[in-house]
């Protein structure tokens, strides 16, 4: 038997090589976000000191809504041919499925944000005036934060006959604190007012909490009905 | 009329299924189905449509919770580590479209901890494929796709198979090769249930014929000559 480990990298592969393949996630998020960014860009045409007030709400809006078009996909793709039913009836554990999937999550978000960064920066002139650093582990926890659980409501919601409306509904309001906590540390780093670590502690705790419960909840959402 | 529920062989059963009920909200697909399958044998299992055959396959696989009853294998429920006694196909392909042959298997090697990269090749080239092939599985004939199919399910050299109409949109030829593979896993001592409309097919190969009706078993025979009745 292989190891949990082995069967998550091996089905990461395997997701990144389908993802590389179609395309399908990747291209409907990056249109998604470069339509939000131009969108709100020539509607409001901030400054640059009402741009850093609003850009992490903004930023962070942007990035949930595309990364609800890849959380939708990642579990679309095996219900083509019920490949799902391939995983269910293997000895593997549940738990290597979860983590190979919002690993891959995490991966195809973060190289959208890699891509709308530098829009975001040049539609909004935007400067950091606190520490530019802290925006690493924002970005990271707060990817992680949309990506876990992301992921653990598309499974829930995947054999429901209106999966697309279901994902952010259960979504939007359970991440809202983690939310919360990225928009206020992006906006306390860019406009350099307040500290951020707050936020960052939080986004963290609600990364370790959420996380420890989708993995222990994630074998009875794959093999339910 | 044979007694529905007993498996003639005389053997310990490797699958033993006891008053197994399955409801789909009202829908009664399985009615307190009471069953042993012998090793080493090949059953038929035949039927109407909505008769309950594709549903007693997913309850043995564990796809479907039992409402009532229970499952054994080799003695035990079902759990995570008696999953790799079985393999099973079901009517879709269960394969990734965008992938080739070998790279499905490849992947489904690594969930069944099966080692041995010829291991996939090998049973590509059973079914009568070739594992040279470089086009994603999404391209390939329906017939293709079922023997792809088959070869996902005996990848990890399961003991019992679990087999969901493996013959549908397969040509003649093709369907009576895979009947001689079958045949001849049988022989090397695995159990097979079969879920066909092509009785025909395993006319000379199948040891017992499992009639289902209305979610329940109402007959099982050796007996060929109830094919013709059937």
């Amino acid at each position: 038997m292989s190891a949990p480990t082995g069967i998550t990298w091996a089905t990461l592969a395997k997701d990144i090589r389908l993802e590389w393949r179609s395309k399908d996630a990747i291209n409907s998020m990056l249109f998604f976000a470069l339509l939000v960014v131009v969108v709100f860009s020539f509607s409001f045409d901030p400054n640059a000191e009402e741009s850093r007030q609003i850009a992490g709400g903004l930023v962070w809006v942007a990035f949930l809504f595309a990364a609800v078009v890849a959380l939708n996909q990642t579990w679309a793709r095996e219900l083509r041919n019920q490949v799902l039913d391939a995983y269910r009836v293997s000895p593997a554990p549940a738990n290597a499925l979860f983590l190979a999937k919002t690993l891959g999550n995490f991966l195809f978000v973060a190289v959208l944000e890699a891509l709308m960064t530098p829009l975001f920066i040049i539609f909004y002139k935007l400067r950091a005036l606190g520490p530019a650093w802290q925006l690493v582990p924002i970005a990271v926890l707060g990817t992680w934060a949309l990506v876990v659980n992301g992921t653990f409501f598309a499974a829930m919601s995947l054999r429901t006959r209106s999966r697309e409306i279901m994902l952010p509904l259960l979504l939007f309001p359970i991440s809202l604190p983690a939310l919360l906590s990225m928009v206020e540390a992006t906006t306390s780093v860019l406009t350099g007012e307040n500290p951020a670590k707050f936020w960052i502690v939080l986004l963290a705790t609600y990364d370790v909490v959420f996380t420890t419960g989708c993995l222990a909840l994630f074998e009875t959402v794959l093999h339910a009905e | 009329m044979n007694d529905p529920t007993t498996a003639r062989s005389p053997a310990d059963p490797i699958i033993r299924i006891d008053n197994l009920t399955k409801h789909f909200g009202r829908f009664a697909a399985l009615r307190g189905v009471t069953a042993k399958f012998a090793p080493a044998r090949l059953y038929a299992i035949l039927g109407d449509n909505g008769a309950g055959k594709t549903t007693l396959l997913r309850t043995i696989a564990g796809l479907a919770r039992p409402t009532r009853g229970s499952v054994a294998i080799s003695g035990q429920a079902i759990s995570r580590d008696i999953r790799r006694e079985f393999g099973y196909m079901a009517h879709p392909s269960l394969l990734y479209d965008e992938m080739s042959g070998m790279e499905n298997l490849g992947y489904f090697a690594r969930l069944y901890g099966v080692r041995d990269s010829a291991r996939c090749a090998q049973v590509i080239s059973a079914v009568g494929l070739d594992p040279a092939w470089q086009r994603p599985v999404g391209q390939y004939s329906q017939g293709m796709r079922q023997r792809m199919s088959l070869a996902r399910a005996l990848l990890h050299d399961p003991k019992i198979l679990l087999l969901d109409e493996p013959f549908s949109n397969v040509d003649v030829k093709s369907a009576r090769e895979m009947v001689k593979l079958l045949v001849r896993m049988r022989d090397e001592g695995k159990t097979l249930l079969v879920v066909t409309h092509q009785a025909s097919l395993l006319d000379e190969a199948a040891d017992e014929f499992v009639w289902m009706q209305g979610g329940q078993i109402i007959n099982r025979t050796a007996d060929r000559s109830f094919m013709g009745t059937a």
